[in-house]
């Protein structure tokens, strides 16, 4: 590139503050004309930073501090809406309650949910019995939670869906435990598993 | 809501903001940028999902130089041949030294090479997005960027030895 291409460039070329700027208009503009389908947040925890998601119907994603967010909003994208934007102001309430909650101030969540990112049928089932069925401080097996939606021979499906539970912690599939007492599986990693269980009192 | 290949629209936005806002720098100043950038964004968030995402950024430009037309339209009080983009395209508060020159240099050039060289170096097409946002062929692209770069390069000189 010859010097008045490079003058050119460097003539004509935006502040980056200003498109910034004019980007997070952007997305307020987009948000009072109902446009942004998604909008979420970064949340802060003592494990690290998080995602927070929603739709008008309610919250739709928790993502971990050890889930590649990215990915996750690419999912998101794909399989329900691309109109997807950072709009922190609209998730006010969800990172309130989290913040409480790891301080250790909530005990449970006052949120609509939106359940579209699990399939309807057994697998929602099972999200919602951990979500009504087990309490602050409780936990309870696999196999109960499959018991209590309906199947009690289907502890493996049940550990599959709280495996892939798209909204961790106010969905609270930390507190579904092995039938030996083992912790099992985290999507956020076993360490953190271990974490919210003691914060909530559970195990020691 | 639609099944689509789209990345999340937040992830597009980020991506093209800086281009489309110094486009849009160049095409209608720096005091109108604003306005029809966020007139841009919202029409590519309303089609985002029957965007061809071969070419995102020849896309968002196609709809960045649309709406600089109709506002430049808008614009336009006397009835005259309506011009593609404004005459005088105004550097930002925060030019430096020598950038003035550049910008009143590019606000000489005819319409057709001055949209070429925002699309070029304010835009940062490829001569074959720009070929398709101006829907000629690429060489003609070429051509018409290079031609105004010998305008400009022309005028440059004349200064220096002025």
């Amino acid at each position: 590139m010859n010097r008045i291409e490079r003058q050119l460039k460097r003539a004509l070329d935006a502040p980056p503050e200003e498109s910034e700027a004019a980007a997070l208009r952007l997305a307020e503009r987009a948000d009072r004309e109902g446009l942004a389908d998604v909008a979420y947040a970064k949340f802060d925890s003592p494990l690290g930073v998080g995602l927070v998601a929603a739709t008008s119907r309610g919250l739709l994603r928790v993502v971990l501090p050890k889930e590649p967010p990215d990915r996750v909003l690419e999912q998101i994208s794909t399989r329900l809406t691309p109109r997807v934007l950072e709009l922190p102001a609209r998730l006010d309430r969800e990172r309130r309650e989290l913040e409480e909650y790891f301080n250790g101030r909530r005990e449970s969540f006052d949120l609509e949910l939106d359940w579209r990112l699990t399939p309807s049928g057994f697998y929602r089932k099972v999200l919602r019995t951990a979500y009504s069925k087990v309490p602050f401080g409780d936990t309870a097996s696999y196999g109960e939670v499959a018991a209590w939606a309906g199947s009690p021979r289907a502890y493996r499906a049940a550990g599959t869906a709280l495996a892939t539970n798209p909204i961790p912690i106010v969905v609270p599939c930390h507190r579904v435990l092995r039938a030996s007492g083992e912790l099992g599986l985290y999507g956020g990693g076993p360490e953190m598993k271990k974490w919210l269980l003691r914060l909530e009192g559970a195990i020691d | 809501m639609t099944t689509s290949p789209q990345p999340p629209f937040q992830a597009f936005l980020d991506e093209h903001r800086q281009p489309v806002l110094a486009y849009l720098r160049a095409a209608v100043g720096h005091g109108d940028a604003d306005d029809v950038f966020q007139e841009t964004f919202i029409a590519a968030l309303r089609a985002y999902d029957r965007m061809d995402g071969r070419h995102p950024r020849a896309w968002v430009m196609t709809i960045a130089r649309r709406k600089a037309i109709d506002h430049y339209r808008a614009r336009a009080r006397r009835p005259q041949p309506r011009k593609e983009l404004p005459e005088q395209p105004v550097p930002g508060p925060e030019a430096q030294a020598g950038d003035a020159e550049v910008w009143t240099a590019v606000s000489q050039l005819s319409d057709a090479q001055r949209e070429a060289v925002a699309l070029r170096f304010a835009a940062d097409l490829s001569y074959r997005e720009i070929g398709e946002t101006l829907e000629i062929s690429e060489p003609a692209a070429r051509r018409r960027v290079s031609d105004a770069l010998a305008a400009l390069r022309e005028q440059v000189d004349r200064e220096d030895v002025a």
